[in-house]
């Protein structure tokens, strides 16, 4: 029995090495991958869904853990972004390295998380929700007019020319030669961007099972009962506001140094609700479905972009519908039937599935 | 005589026009079940709302263990070793009857966030030491069965049970039940009744909300009566069922 037990674990523990390292194989080949198969153009949105997993992943602390509706997260998206573009740019002529401006980005972020989360402590669901919406307007805005009488962010030009990401003496804007095989830009931005995206999954499922992660869920379904339970939700909910906001710091900061150039556009109330989307749609609360739901959410609008204009062509030998038109249809669409069948999110945590489909068994009986 | 555990001096509760508490003033002794009866509307409730720091009080204060309670800080009397249950369960519905029991060690333990995500030897032993009290806790109320499924899906007796471990898991000094015999079948309320005096056997002083008289004269030491958020009462059961003002209160209150 014990022998049989121990042999079990060991096989267990093979078996999790072996998937490690097959998955690990496959994501340090994939950009070559998706490089030569489909260009360069789905290498960037490639670079852009690991973005978006880590804002998701972010969000779902408030949204999926907490419970709490914020409906302002790509302010603090804003914020990092806005950080590395100030120090790390001909702006104020400041030229920070990296691994000085994320961590100050994350941690600037977490703060402004905190400082917007403190007035709404007392406010749960709609009215979150609605107060949240305005400061996510509130800070955009403040960037697109902290030009005057002091030029801070250049108002609506936004900043540009920002340096690209650079560690010690190799930039990413090059091609680099690591062990004689060369890596493009592209690639080089898509290693950086996963190694932060895992470190961010790592930390969410360390969180989740931990007693901080069961006092989010427990203010999430009963305030008042976790209250008695002994839990100072004051302080737990602005935990959770700082640590999904020190995410999305990180992912604007990184964002910045990709993209060159930021400018308050980028960071619009259509942007928080995307990555509302990618939590909800993923499946609220389970880390796996939130990245699932940033990969679908990034990939889908680009895969209707490409795909509207040359299927019309073959179909009807013209082009009938704006594709970027039909682009934002199809997607709705997607949307809609995602929430008719999978009314939990595309990939619901084991409990909340079976939650479901005991529902329906109880309608049937 | 026992020591005091808890005083509650003039407490009063008015909300808008109505008066819920008036000067109410009781004293519960270590290791007493303490019954606190009347009719509905009385103000039971509201008595436990302001014990465990929900609703600040209009007036009056409390003192537990000769220290004064804050007013309105619930998480500051469950550290101080007051918990409570629901009238109207209160149990995290969508996390386990295990994770529910866990939450309870909340206020007990410390890890924060680098303890978290850096899983420290120190942590990992606390992290233990929650599972396996909340697993004891689940056994000594009876629904360990049921540790891995959710909250919601146990039955209401067992909800009960387990709204009761999650209050032992805080390690309270005082444990505040409201009606926990309420909806519960006669064999419920027996196996209930052992569940309350086997806790008080385990150190744990009782505060009672109960309607089922019966249960309430067979297992309290002391009851107090409220009637229209007043303490019309507070004695040991074979005199206040005698009490005449407790007889009109409960007659008045089933005639009406
Ligand atoms: N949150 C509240 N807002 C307004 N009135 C309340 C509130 N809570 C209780 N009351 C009123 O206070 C009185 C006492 O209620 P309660 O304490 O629940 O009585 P009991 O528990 O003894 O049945 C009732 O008249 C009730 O309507
Ligand atoms: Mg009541």
């Amino acid at each position: 029995m014990m022998t049989f037990s121990f042999d079990s674990l060991r096989q267990d523990k093979r078996a999790a090495i072996a998937a490690t390292v097959g998955i690990g194989l496959v994501l340090a080949v994939f950009p070559f991958i998706v490089g030569s198969a489909l260009g360069n153009s789905w290498l960037r949105i490639l670079d852009f869904a690991l973005l978006y997993i880590m804002l998701a992943l972010g969000l779902n602390i408030v949204v999926g853990f907490a419970g709490l509706l914020d409906m302002g997260y790509i302010a603090f998206y804003a914020v990092g972004a806005y950080l590395y573009a100030l120090l790390a740019s001909p702006h104020f002529g400041l030229h920070l390295p990296v691994w000085i401006i994320i961590p100050c980005g994350a941690v600037l972020a977490g703060i402004a998380g905190a400082l917007l989360g403190a007035p709404t402590l007392r406010l749960r669901g709609d009215y979150l929700a609605i107060v949240t919406l305005g400061f996510g307007e509130i800070v955009r805005i403040f960037m697109n007019n902290l030009n005057a009488p002091v030029n801070i962010t250049n108002g609506p030009q936004g900043i540009s020319s920002i340096d690209p990401i650079h560690l010690g003496g190799v930039t990413l804007a090059k091609p680099l030669s690591v062990l004689g095989i060369t890596v493009p830009s592209l690639h080089a931005y898509y290693y950086l961007f996963l190694a932060l995206a895992l470190l961010i999954i790592f930390v969410s499922i360390r969180l989740q099972d931990s007693r901080i992660g069961r006092a989010w869920v427990a203010i999430r379904e009963d305030e008042i009962a976790a209250k008695a339970c002994g839990i100072n939700t004051r302080n737990i909910k602005l935990l959770a506001f700082t640590m999904g906001a020190s995410f999305g710091g990180v992912a604007g900061g990184l964002f910045a140094g990709f993209q060159g150039f930021v400018s308050p556009e980028s960071f619009n109330l259509m942007e928080s609700i995307m990555i509302l989307c990618m939590v909800v749609l993923g499946g609220m609360g389970h880390i796996p479905g939130v990245i699932l739901g940033g990969v679908m959410l990034t990939v889908l609008p680009e895969f209707f972009r490409h795909s509207a204009g040359p299927i019309q062509q073959a179909l009807f030998g013209k082009i009938l519908l704006d594709p970027e038109a039909l682009r934002m249809l199809l997607f709705g669409l997607a949307l809609v039937l995602v929430m008719l069948y999978r009314p939990a999110g595309l990939w619901p945590s084991t409990i909340r599935r079976r939650e479901f489909s005991s529902g329906t068994d109880k309608e049937g009986a | 005589m026992k020591p005091t555990l808890l005083i509650a001096n003039a407490i009063s509760k008015q909300f808008g026009g109505v008066k819920a508490l008036t000067d109410v003033s009781l004293t519960i002794r270590k290791g007493e079940i303490y019954g606190l009866i009347g009719p509905n509307g009385a103000g039971k409730t509201t008595f436990f709302n302001v014990l465990t720091g929900l609703y600040h009080p209009n007036g009056g204060e409390l003192l537990f263990e000769g220290y004064k309670l804050r007013a309105s800080a619930p998480h500051l009397a469950a550290q101080s070793g007051i918990a409570r249950t629901f009238q109207n369960i209160r149990l995290f519905s969508n996390m386990t009857a295990l994770e529910n029991v866990m939450v309870g060690r909340h206020v007990r333990t410390q890890a924060g966030v680098v303890g978290a995500v850096l899983r420290d030897p120190q942590t990992r032993r606390e992290e233990a030491d929650i599972h396996r009290r909340a697993e004891e806790l689940l056994h000594y109320v009876g629904v360990a069965d049921r540790a891995n499924d959710l909250a919601k899906h146990l039955s209401y007796g067992d909800q009960r049970r387990l709204e009761i471990a999650r209050a032992l898991a805080t390690e309270p000094k005082l444990l505040a039940l409201d009606e926990p015999a309420a909806g519960m079948n006669a064999s419920e309320t027996a196996e209930l009744r052992v569940l309350i005096e086997g806790i008080r056997n385990d150190g744990i002083t009782v505060l009672l909300i109960e309607h089922d008289v019966k249960l309430v004269m067979g297992l309290c030491d002391r009851v107090a009566v409220l009637d229209y958020g007043v303490k019309i009462c507070e004695d040991v059961p074979a005199v206040v069922q005698k009490n005449p003002k407790v007889i009109e209160a409960y007659l008045g209150g089933s005639v009406a």
